[in-house]
C-alpha cells in the first residue's frame, strides 16, 4: 500500500549530489523521481528508485547517512486541477502534508503524487474512501 | 594607590620570611587534616618537618583538579565543616563541580586580594563600582563585591545579563569602575554606541577585566570605546577567586598577591620549576588559607613570572598575560568548559548521535562563539528537515544546560569529522590571544 523511497542526509558541501548520483550509477540503480530539500547547513534527498535495497547498500558503503522510508502515493489524471481535488480532500480531513513530489507516467497518462504525512494509514483510508487510486509499489 | 601598602610593598627579604613561616604552617595543617595530602606526602616519605621554608617548596607534591574531583565535595577541606562560611564551585572535566570552601578568614584574604586590585585601578572609599560579573557559585561577582565593600567603595551588584538595564544603571549611578569579562566590556561599549550614547554620558574611569583570556588589541579597543583605563585581573576559584593577582597602573603583568598565594612556574613536560622569565605552567600554594588550602596546585595556565622591580612599588611577582592552557579546558565567555562535558552529553543524549564531534571556538564581534559539529550514527537518516532541526535543538539545549554557555550545534554525516591518528583533535580554537 505504501511506497518506499530512499532518504539521504547530505551535508552542504560541494559535490555531494554528484557523489550520490555516481554511487547509484555504479550500482546500476535508476532514479524515477527525486526531491532535494536544502537548508543552510544540510540537504535531504528523497528518491524513488528501481532498486532501493541496492541503492541503500551502495550508499551506506560509500559512507552516506541513508535509509529506506515509507511514503504515500496516489494517481491522478495528467490534467489541470486533478491534484488540487485530492489535496482538498486531505485538507478537509485535517491531514497536513510535510512534503510532496511527483512524476508522470506517460504510458498510463497519469501522474503519481507522492506525499509525506504524519499518519500514512489515516491518509490512505481517507483517499480510498473518496475513490482515489493509491499508487502501488509494483507499478513503479 | 595601595590598599595595604605594608603588605603590597614588603621587601623581598621580609616577604621570604613571611612566606616561609606560613608555608611551614600550611603544610602542617594539610598533613594533619587532609587525608589526601597525608597520603601524598607519606608516599614520597616527606614529613612536614622537612619543609623549613619557601626554598623547600619544590619538595612538595602537586595538587591537581583530579584531586579535587576525587575528594568531591568536601574531602580537601582542612577546617572543621562548621567553620566553612561559604561554598563556591566551578565546572570540572566530568560534569562534576570543583568545590571551594572558605572560612571567615579565607573570605577576608580573598576580599583583600580584590580590594588591592580595585585600589590599584584607582578605587577608594565611595567609588561606585559596577560589578557585572555573575553572582552565584561563580566567584567573580561575590569576590569583587566583598573587595569593594572592604575597600569602603560602593558596590553595585548588577551581575550579568540585561544589558540595557546595565547601561542605564551605569549612567544614572555614575559608576567609575566597571568589573566584567573583557568580551562583555566590548559588547557593552557597542551597545552604548548603538543607543546613541558616548563615554561623555558616563562617569567611567577604569575597568577591571578578567575571567577569560584577552589580547592587547581588546584592551586598546575597550580603552578607546569606553574612554577608560583597562586593568587585567587574575584568579581561579580553587585558589580563592578573582584577585589572586591584578595589574597596577604600569600594566606590565598582574602582580600576584604572593604573600597569600605563592606562585611557581614549572615545565609542562618535566614539572620541574623553571627560572623567572621562562614560560611554563603556573602553580600556586595558598599560604594563609584555612578552609581549602592547596599545595602546589596546577592552575594549568601558561605564563611566565617576572620578579623585576615595578615602578609602582609593589613587590608582588608579576605574571605575563595568560597565553593558553596545559589542559584542554576552554574558557568561553568566562565559563570553564571541558570537551569531556560535551562528550558525556553526546553519549547520553540521543542514540542517533555518534561520539565523533569537533568543537570550533571563535570570537565574533568580540564575543566567544562555540560551534559543535556532531556526527550521525552510520545507520541514521532523515526524510524530513524538521526531524534534523528538532534533533539539533535538543542537542543544543542539553549541551547548553550541561556547560552553562550557549553552543551552536551542526549535525553532520557520518565520517565527516576529521579523524586523527592517536589522540583525537577535538577542538579548534580560532581565538588569538597573542
Amino acid at each position: 500500500m505504501f511506497i518506499h523511497q530512499i532518504a539521504v542526509f547530505l551535508e552542504n558541501r560541494e559535490g555531494r549530489v554528484r557523489d550520490f548520483s555516481k554511487v547509484l550509477a555504479d550500482a546500476g540503480v535508476n532514479i524515477l523521481a527525486m526531491l532535494v530539500a536544502d537548508t543552510q547547513e544540510f540537504g535531504i534527498l528523497r528518491a524513488i528508485t528501481d532498486n532501493n535495497a541496492a541503492a541503500v547498500a551502495a550508499l551506506k558503503t560509500a559512507g552516506f547517512n541513508c535509509a529506506e522510508t515509507e511514503i504515500l502515493g496516489f494517481e491522478v489524471a495528467d490534467k489541470p486541477g486533478e491534484m488540487y481535488k485530492v489535496l482538498e480532500i486531505l485538507d478537509g480531513a485535517g491531514i497536513n502534508i510535510n512534503y510532496l513530489y511527483s512524476f508522470t507516467r506517460s504510458s498510463k497518462k497519469c501522474a503519481v503524487i507522492l506525499i509525506k504525512v504524519d499518519d500514512n494509514k489515516k491518509a490512505a483510508e481517507v483517499l480510498r474512501k473518496h475513490g482515489i487510486t493509491l499508487a502501488e509499489e509494483d507499478i513503479l | 594607590m595601595y590598599f595595604n601598602e605594608k603588605a603590597e610593598c614588603m621587601t623581598k627579604e621580609e616577604k621570604k620570611v613571611y612566606q616561609s613561616e606560613n608555608l611551614v604552617k600550611v603544610v602542617s595543617r594539610v598533613y594533619n587534616n587532609v587525608p589526601t595530602y597525608r597520603a601524598k606526602m607519606d608516599e614520597i616519605k616527606l614529613k612536614p618537618s622537612d619543609i623549613k621554608g619557601i626554598d623547600d617548596i619544590w619538595k612538595l607534591p602537586f595538587t591537581t583538579k583530579k584531586d579535587l574531583r576525587d575528594n568531591y565535595p568536601f574531602g580537601m577541606f582542612a577546617a572543621p565543616r562548621e567553620e566553612i562560611v561559604r561554598l563556591h564551585a566551578s565546572s570540572g572535566t566530568t560534569g562534576k563541580l570543583t568545590v571551594a570552601g572558605y572560612t571567615k578568614k579565607d573570605i577576608e584574604i580573598w576580599s583583600e586580594g580584590c580590594a588591592r586590585a580595585l585600589a590599584a585601578a584607582g578605587a577608594k572609599k565611595g567609588t561606585i563600582i559596577h560589578i557585572a560579573y555573575g553572582y552565584g557559585l561563580f566567584t567573580g561577582g561575590l569576590g569583587m563585591h566583598y573587595g569593594a565593600e572592604l575597600l569602603g567603595a560602593t558596590a553595585v551588584p548588577v551581575s550579568g545579563g540585561n544589558t540595557p538595564r546595565q547601561i542605564m544603571l551605569m549612567k544614572d549611578f555614575g559608576a567609575e569602575i566597571l568589573c566584567c569579562t573583557p568580551s562583555y566590556a566590548i559588547f557593552l561599549a557597542d551597545e552604548i554606541a548603538k543607543m546613541g550614547l558616548t563615554p561623555a554620558d558616563f562617569n567611567l574611569k577604569a575597568g577591571i577585566f578578567g575571567a577569560e583570556p584577552w589580547t592587547a588589541e581588546m584592551r586598546h579597543e575597550i580603552e578607546r570605546k569606553l574612554n577608560i583605563k583597562a586593568y587585567d585581573i587574575y584568579g581561579l576559584s580553587e585558589i580563592s577567586g578573582p584577585g589572586v593577582g591584578a595589574e597596577c597602573e604600569y600594566h606590565t603583568g598582574s602582580h600576584i598577591n604572593d604573600d597569600f598565594f605563592y606562585p611557581e612556574i614549572v615545565s609542562t613536560d618535566t614539572l620541574k620549576p623553571l627560572p623567572y622569565g621562562e614560560r611554563g605552567e603556573l602553580v600556586f600554594t595558598t599560604l594563609l588559607k584555612e578552609g581549602m588550602p592547596l599545595i602546589r596546585y596546577r592552575a594549568r595556565d601558561i605564563t611566565a613570572l617576572d620578579d623585576s622591580p615595578c615602578p609602582c612599588g609593589r613587590t608582588g611577582m608579576r605574571i605575563a598575560r595568560i597565553k593558553g592552557r596545559s589542559d584542554d579546558m576552554l574558557i568561553i565567555r568566562g565559563v570553564n568548559v571541558f570537551p569531556s562535558q560535551i562528550e558525556s552529553v553526546l553519549i547520553s543524549c540521543d542514540a542517533r548521535i555518534s561520539t565523533h564531534y569537533h568543537i570550533t571556538v571563535d570570537r565574533v564581534n568580540n564575543l566567544d562563539v562555540m560551534l559543535i559539529e556532531v556526527e550521525l550514527q552510520p545507520d541514521v537518516a532523515f526524510d524530513e528537515v524538521k526531524a534534523v532541526e528538532s534533533l539539533r535543538k535538543k542537542l543544543e539545549g542539553d549541551i547548553t544546560s550541561a556547560i552553562g554557555v550557549n553552543a551552536e550545534v551542526k549535525i553532520v554525516s557520518c565520517g565527516s569529522v576529521r579523524r586523527s591518528e592517536g589522540k583525537a583533535v577535538r577542538v579548534t580554537d580560532k581565538r588569538n590571544f597573542d
